[in-house]
């Protein structure tokens, strides 16, 4: 039964949640967490073979609805926060070696790891548009605080911001939520069904086009500020520097890939009533808009951590693009390059968490020769920042190259936009992170040994499906692009 | 004339809603902005109520009593309880230029009113043209928490917001399923909980609420 | 029957031109004693007005040595325009002889022509105050003129025309429907109402304080006759006030077409409306605080802002 799995990816990690409000001050609170998040990603495993076995299925009374396009969101989201909860117990303990963090600040952040997992989840699994609404309204609530952890000037401001904004944009998105069921409403009537995502792309023909254009727009606009594309984007710098070096990887490699989600289900129920690319055009514009304003403000950052959270607003905004696009390849190539962006931005996140731990600063021109001090974090940053320009034979270079061949095809115009974006974007990141690794140092060693496992397990896995892709796992890809049309 | 007696109380209802909006966009002071939040609630709560009476929708009487007791009594009391202990009750916001504002304000809800048009003209349902006001009272509390520079008036105006939206769920779609009704219910309330322990970080740490400390960062000096 | 119609209708307009014109002064009256009693005074008396019409009616004008003709006309222009202003306006019954002329963009062109010749006649004797309260007036009434063609607008859009009977005919004699945009827009006419008519929070009627006094400052040069026909001008002009709001916001029990039958019954209704509108009026004035002159735009830019949401209320909802 799918319902088995489903609760348990489910339950898992509201239990652990449960359990850590509990017994989070506790000395293995850390492992419990791990633990969690592993039962988590063995749940979604189950989901996952069950789902590429038998096709997409609704689960308790269609409340949930589990296709290859969203399992794999599933799986990837487990994986990335089993491996961030692997990261997160050596490197909150040296946070509190540091006096940066108390026991009670670590309770809290041990349960609110796992509610957040747990709002991104049932965000990814639900079928009901409103539901995919609260899930995404609580996934801010439960970062916020975690933002705002080290109570310092700087990241309480980097919380409010990302909460007023963030707080904005999802009203923004409920609005288009309403239009929708108003819309629906006529087709099918008052009650449960007309929110559900399965009833709705049976009927998607019928709605109607000016209805669901304007709650499209709302829509993206509204999850487009949690995607960070520009201009919505100004709170994801600063949440991701100041935040803890855990959450940055979560909101990173996760949040923004649950919020593009809850858009392509949204694409794919405009499409069907409009008939037109409408809403491919809205996203390609948003997307190669924030490409190229993420590469230009790449160059001008001194802070490590939002260089890469510039990053990643680059990278959203390419897959963004891709989605856009629309068509089998494009959209294969955009789940790829989310994958292998979720992949490398985390291990990235994790090196540079260690490595900013040792110089103990954040500011780029005061961290130097990390290959001298700990090859493996060197190595791990410097690697990471291979994979994530796009070098071969890192997996991104694959969905990169991917995603620009089909632009090239299908809107040649855009292709050198996109690549001098990609250029500048390159000599920013290769210019700052290399004298990181191989310049001199002046830190010291740390009280813990890092965890530098999950870096190289990621950076393994991109480099796997780089050089080589299972056809199981392509099938799979493709199976969902097809579905997402 | 052949609109039923209920739609226009609700029609009038809607154009209440919006003139709280414009006074809570013009009202320096704290505790005012509060009680106006309450009564918009109150406006929200009946107006649910009427929608629930004249369509015969039973789970909207649920929303309108869900939004009577969150937004008229237990949202209104914490601020309330807020503002005494964080000893702001009697600030008052000075930098706000209220002729200004109000032309922004008018000009946003023409904006709203235009975008929802062709909603409400291809729309039988009796409460067509309160999507347009649902826009307009949500752009004016966004404008709102625009022009703010306190932390307790943006958050009020970030409830507002979600009381706009709550109005065009319940009256021009006659209600959202109830279970998302809760889920928005239940964001709203910890939303709230987590403003307050905000403020009192912010005060901690910047010893005022006011947000204009907050600008530090930026790409250049960072 | 024709005829006797046209008749009966000329006859009825000259009772309004003179009931009017006798009854501005009593409603001031009334409005001073509701005040008076508010204020825990015994208060003047009803006819007080009256009397000080006529005590200054006995006196001798005295006139400065620079004024121009302008200014001894004026005070005629201004009492014409507010008379004829009063007497236009369908407050009895609607099919009378002048009433095509009651157009409300004709009447808020009389209010402004005799605001531009008491403003004209202000500075052209060049003191201080009279120049200083000009300007002010002009200050009120441009920001209250555009508010007051918003409320017209209003109730012109939802009756299809700007004709003050046909609006009346058409909210007086149809089923009683809620109009948001009205209730808005009847908001907004109170606050023109005050400003236009000098009455607290914008100017106080009874005082002098330099510092405050709109009206009173503009016709400081007046007396004797001059002052008492600028005085029954103002009276004439609340009651042409009064008179609007009634029409457009509440005009049920007036006469409809050729429905002489009801004639009795619209005059009782229409007293019983004055006597609550003027004790309305006062209990008002004793609730509000007077605010200061530089806070007057804002006062008005909420009339203005209530006229124009009504205004767009209506286009949304159609009602």
């Amino acid at each position: 039964m799918i319902d088995l799995q489903l609760t348990a990816l489910l339950l898992a990690p509201l239990l652990g949640g449960l359990l850590l409000a509990l017994f989070g001050s506790r000395r293995w609170a850390a492992e419990l967490n791990s633990l969690m998040s592993f039962c988590t990603f063995a749940a979604s495993v189950a989901l996952t073979i069950r789902v590429i076995d038998s096709g997409p299925q609704v689960a308790f009374n269609e409340q949930f609805f589990i296709d290859q396009f969203n399992v794999f969101l599933v799986a990837l989201t487990a994986f990335v926060a089993f491996t961030t909860s692997l990261f997160s117990r050596p490197y909150m303990r040296i946070e509190q070696h540091h006096g940066k963090l108390t026991t009670s600040m670590l309770h809290l952040y041990y349960s609110m790891y796992q509610l957040f997992t747990f709002a991104m989840l049932v965000a990814l699994t639900t079928n009901n548009m409103g539901i995919i609404w609260v899930a995404m309204e609580a996934a801010t609530l439960t970062t916020v605080l975690l933002v705002s952890l080290y109570r310092t000037p700087a990241s309480l401001e980097a919380a409010w911001k990302y909460f007023i904004l963030c707080g904005v944009g999802i009203a923004l998105a409920l609005f288009g939520t309403i239009l929708l069921y108003f819309a629906a409403e006529r087709v099918l009537g008052q009650g449960g069904t007309a929110l559900l995502w399965t009833h709705l792309n049976e009927v998607k023909g019928e709605l109607e086009p000016t209805v669901l254009k304007l709650a499209f727009i709302f829509l993206l606009v509204g999850y487009g500020t949690k995607i960070g594309l520009v201009p919505l984007h100004s709170w994801l710098p600063d949440a991701h520097a100041e935040g803890p070096t855990p959450v940055s990887a979560v909101l990173s490699g996760l949040l923004l890939n649950v919020a593009l989600c809850a858009v392509m289900r949204s694409k794919v129920l405009v499409d069907g009533s409009l008939g037109t690319h409408f809403a491919g055009n809205l996203m390609m514009g948003f997307g190669l808009l924030s490409v190229v304003v993420a590469a230009l403000f790449l160059s001008r950052q001194k802070d490590i951590k939002r260089m890469f959270a510039y990053s990643s607003i680059e990278h959203m905004g390419l897959i963004t693009f891709a989605f856009g696009m629309g068509g089998k390849v494009a959209t294969f190539a955009a789940m790829l390059h989310m994958t292998m962006h979720s992949l490398t931005k985390s291990a990235i996140f994790f090196a540079v968490g260690h490595a900013v731990q040792k110089s103990g600063t954040q500011q780029m021109e005061n961290i130097r020769g990390m290959l001298q001090i700990s090859p493996t974090v060197g190595w791990g940053l410097m690697l990471g920042t291979f994979a994530i320009l796009g070098m071969p034979p890192f997996g991104v270079f694959a969905s990169e190259f991917l995603i620009i061949t089909t632009a090239m095809h299908d809107y040649p115009w855009t292709t050198p936009i996109l690549l001098i974006a990609l250029g500048i974007a390159f000599a920013a990141i290769f210019g700052k992170v290399q004298p990181i690794v191989f310049g001199e140092t002046t830190a010291k060693p740390l009280p813990h040994s890092p965890a530098l496992i999950p870096v190289f397990a990621h950076l393994l896995l991109v480099l796997i499906l780089g050089l080589y892709m299972p056809p199981y796992l392509a099938n799979w890809y493709r199976q969902a692009a097809v579905l997402l049309g | 004339m052949s609109i039923p007696f209920t739609t226009q109380i609700i029609y009038l209802l809607a154009s209440i809603l919006l003139l709280v909006a414009f006074a809570m966009l013009s009202q320096r002071r704290i505790l005012s902005l509060i009680n106006l939040f309450a009564w918009q609630g109150l406006v929200l709560s009946v107006s649910t109520f009427v929608v629930a009476y004249s369509t015969a929708q039973h789970h909207l009487y649920y929303s309108a009593v869900l939004t009577l007791l969150l937004k008229v009594l237990v949202l209104p009391w914490l601020l309330h309880r807020l503002i005494r202990k964080l000893n702001v009750k009697w600030d008052v916001e000075t930098l706000i230029n209220i002729p200004t504002t109000m032309l922004v304000g008018i000009a946003l809800v023409i904006f709203a009113f235009n975008l929802a048009a062709p909603i409400s003209q291809l729309s039988e349902s009796i409460t067509r043209g309160l999507i347009g006001i649902a826009l307009a009272s949500v752009l004016l509390s966004l404008l709102m928490m625009i022009t703010r520079r306190k932390a307790v008036p943006q958050v009020v105006g970030f409830l507002a917001m979600e009381n706009g939206l709550f109005f065009a769920a319940t009256s021009a779609t006659h209600g959202m399923p109830l279970v998302v009704e809760l889920g928005i219910a239940l964001d709203v309330l910890v939303g709230t909980f987590i403003f307050g322990i905000f403020f009192f970080q912010l005060r901690e740490t910047f010893d005022s609420l006011d947000i204009t400390h907050m600008e530090k960062l930026k790409d250049d000096n960072s | 029957m024709e005829n006797t119609n046209l008749t009966l209708g000329i006859l009825l307009q000259l009772c309004q031109l003179l009931l009017v014109v006798l009854m501005a002064p009593l409603l001031m009256g009334w409005v001073n004693q509701c005040r008076a009693w508010l204020q825990n005074r015994s208060g003047p008396g009803l006819l007080q007005p009256y009397c000080t019409l006529r005590k200054l009616f006995h006196k001798d004008a005295v006139l400065a040595h620079d004024a121009s003709p302008l200014f001894r006309m004026t005070p005629y222009i201004v009492f014409g325009c507010m008379w004829l202003a009063a007497a236009i306006i369908p407050i009895i019954a609607v099919d009378l002889p002048f009433s095509p002329a009651a157009d409300v963009i004709a009447l808020v062109g009389i209010f402004a022509l005799a605001r531009v010749f008491i403003a004209l006649a202000a500075m052209d004797i060049g003191t201080a105050f009279g120049t200083l309260g000009a300007r002010r007036e002009m200050l009120v009434s441009f920001l209250a003129e555009p508010a007051l063609l918003m409320v017209f607008f209003t109730s012109s859009l939802i009756s299809h025309s700007t004709q003050l009977p046909h609006i009346v005919e058409t909210f007086a004699h149809h089923e009683f429907v809620l109009y948001p945009s009205l209730a808005f827009a009847s908001v907004a006419f109170v606050m023109i109402l005050l400003a236009e008519n000098a009455r607290i929070p914008v100017d106080n009627p009874s005082t002098h304080l330099e510092l405050t006094m709109i009206h009173e400052a503009m016709i400081l040069e007046y007396s004797a006759r001059h002052l008492a026909l600028v005085e029954w001008a103002s009276s004439l002009k609340l009651l042409a006030y009064i008179s609007i709001g009634i029409a457009l916001f509440l005009p049920q029990g007036i006469a409809g077409v050729g429905n002489w039958n009801a004639l009795p019954l619209a005059v009782a209704a229409l007293l019983l409306k004055l006597v609550a509108a003027g004790a309305g009026l006062a209990l008002l004035e004793a609730l509000i605080a007077k605010m200061r002159i530089f806070r007057v735009p804002e006062f008005l830019g909420t009339a203005f802002l209530l006229a124009v949401l009504g205004l767009l209320i209506h286009f949304l909802l159609g009602a």
